[in-house]
């Protein structure tokens, strides 16, 4: 179980991004965490995985858990060491390395099994398998998520941290990425699913998490959010008691957007 | 004929110590995506450290071996006055971008060099050393001993890095590193660490080649120019590549050595010690053919 526990998170010793910010990821779970742009998604991240640190974030209070061990002191590699990975949003892969490179550094904490990883990779992968040898930067964009996903499998971990995976891709990429994330969670990987993509996330996820300006507002099964009004009507584009119509666009245009859940 | 294999041999033992230096460059740019400015003054620090060490330890067993050992110790300590400053002045901007540290090692030059000036003195101090200007006798070709000396150690040194490089995780770590440290972070590369070994390592090969440097002269303050030459050379090999500063370091060492001997002859309008810019000149002819120098990586950018 990896766990958060009233976060609080203070950038350059000023701004508070995260405020008593409770999360969990159950061991072998899909768990979605949806949010509009600086909700503090990310920076709930990079809390998990000792990231803020070079970004001059600073824990001021709360913990993060791995297995009740408290890990939101390690540095990064430590983090990684201990199973929990993250893939950064926008893919990040080293641009100018092979692909077959790129999965290398991945398996920098795990050099032992990295034959055995790059195989298993590529079979999970097979269009990486095609471009082994390819500068990773000439990549698609869609091929560039598997390969930052495979990347970060390359250890084996324990929870995957996907930061908007979906992010620019193409509807039916973000299909085939939704499947490879069931795929890599059947085979025991617990996963925290970060997306603005509400539906296809919460098509998958067991649990769902909704942030709103650095703290989490909504705490549900992913079938209530679902079925939660508020976010039918933020994330899914749908409007209550109307069965999926679209409101008129005149009545959509004065409704302000700013309305908070009281938490 | 004699005179050009001569003159070709000059400048493959002082393109030797270019190589060196401008290894110890492109094994920070490789790593943090940063030219080491400091470099000069890792060289100057090392090449002091070595004329204290060489009269410190004395004659052991024969006089080139005690040679090496000098310039051992004064590797090992470059290589750790590195690592501090690294911890110092560098751990500290992991995460920012290239161009800050550029310009904290341009202090870091400055700062080390008046120290190490400090140590030196006015005049120029020597490095102990069998070999000074004396020469051999190669099929009727002379040879400086400290030349071939030169190539020697910059061979031992390429094969110690290519297998560094290709054989341990850290050579692919540091390239990772040197694109986007984040990503490097959340692969489990310990950012700090690469910084600090490639600082480390480029201390060290700057020590050996200061060292070899002063075989001839000695040390004194202004030894330090020498390291700016393996600036063109670098360039012209490609910032990222180690086999373009070797091939860099050589190019210059005999071009400025031919340029020496002949350009006097050939082309006499251009004035005395044209061989002083002639890397430069190189360097520029290189840019204009391949601007990411002759083994460079290309930026790869999608569209």
């Amino acid at each position: 179980m990896l766990r958060a526990s009233n976060l609080e998170v203070v950038y350059d010793d000023v701004v508070l991004a995260l405020r008593g910010v409770s999360l969990a990821v159950p061991d072998g779970g899909i768990v979605a965490l949806l949010g509009s742009n600086g909700a503090g998604k990310t920076t709930l991240l990079r809390a998990l995985t000792g990231l803020l640190d070079i970004h001059d974030g600073e824990i001021t209070k709360g913990s993060v858990s791995l297995d009740d061990r408290p890990i939101h002191r390690w540095r990064p590699e430590r983090v990684v060491d201990a199973g929990v990975r993250q893939v950064l949003e926008g893919r990040r892969v080293f641009v100018e390395l092979s692909v077959e490179d790129n999965l290398k550094v991945g398996a920098h904490t795990a050099r032992a099994a990295m034959r055995d990883n790059l195989e298993r990779i590529y079979e999970l992968f097979p269009v990486l398998a095609d471009r082994r040898a390819k500068t990773a930067g000439y990549l698609s964009g869609g091929e560039q998520q598997m390969l930052a996903m495979g990347r970060a499998l390359m250890s084996d971990p324990r929870f995957l941290l996907l930061d908007e995976p979906s992010l620019g891709l193409s509807p039916k990429l973000v299909e085939q990425v939704r499947d490879v994330i069931v795929e890599i969670n059947r085979a025991g990987t617990g996963i925290l699913l970060v997306e603005q993509n509400a539906t296809m996330a919460l098509s998958i996820a067991a649990h769902g998490y909704v942030m709103e300006t650095g703290r989490i507002v909504l705490d549900k099964p992913a079938e209530a959010l679902l079925r939660d009004d508020d976010v039918r009507e933020f994330y899914l584009g749908l409007h209550p008691g109307e069965a999926g119509e679209r409101r008129s666009f005149r009545d959509v245009k004065h409704y302000r957007r700013k309305k908070r859940w009281s938490a | 004929m004699t005179e050009l294999l001569e003159a070709v041999l000059r400048g493959l033992g002082t393109g030797s110590i270019y190589a060196m230096l401008a290894l110890a460059f492109v094994i920070v740019y490789k790593s943090t995506g940063v030219i080491n400015f400091a470099q000069p003054a890792m060289m100057l620090a090392g090449a002091t450290i070595a004329t204290y060490a060489g009269p410190a330890i004395g004659v052991v067993l024969f006089a080139s071996l005690s040679f090496f050992l000098s310039v051992g110790i004064a590797a090992l300590l470059t290589a750790l006055i590195a690592l501090v400053i690294e911890r110092a002045a560098i751990r500290p901007m992991v995460g920012r971008p290239a161009f800050v540290v550029a310009i904290i090692t341009i202090g870091i030059d400055i700062a080390v060099r008046v120290v190490a000036g400090g140590f030196i003195g006015l005049g120029a101090r020597p490095v102990p050393n069998p070999w000074g200007l004396d020469g051999v006798d190669l099929a009727g070709v002379r040879v400086q001993q400290r030349h071939l000396v030169s190539m020697a150690v910059l061979t031992v040194v390429v094969l110690a890095l290519l297998h560094f490089y290709r054989r341990t995780r850290y050579g692919l770590a540091m390239r990772a590193a040197a694109f986007d440290q984040e990503a490097a972070l959340t692969q489990g590369v310990n950012v700090g660490n690469v910084f600090a070994v490639s600082w480390a390592m480029a201390g060290a090969l700057a020590a050996v080649a200061g060292s070899l440097l002063a075989i001839s002269a000695g040390v004194d303050r202004r030894i330090w120019v020498v390291a700016l030459i393996a600036l063109p050379a670098i360039i012209l090999g490609g910032l990222d590549s180690l086999e373009g500063a070797v091939i860099g370091g050589l190019a210059v060492g005999v071009v400025q050595a031919l340029v020496g001997s002949y350009q006097r002859e050939v082309a006499p309008w251009l004035g005395d010690n044209f061989s002083v810019v002639a890397p430069y000149v190189l360097m520029l002819l290189v840019l204009l053919a391949k601007p990411y120098g002759i083994f460079g990586t290309p930026e790869v950018r999608r569209v």
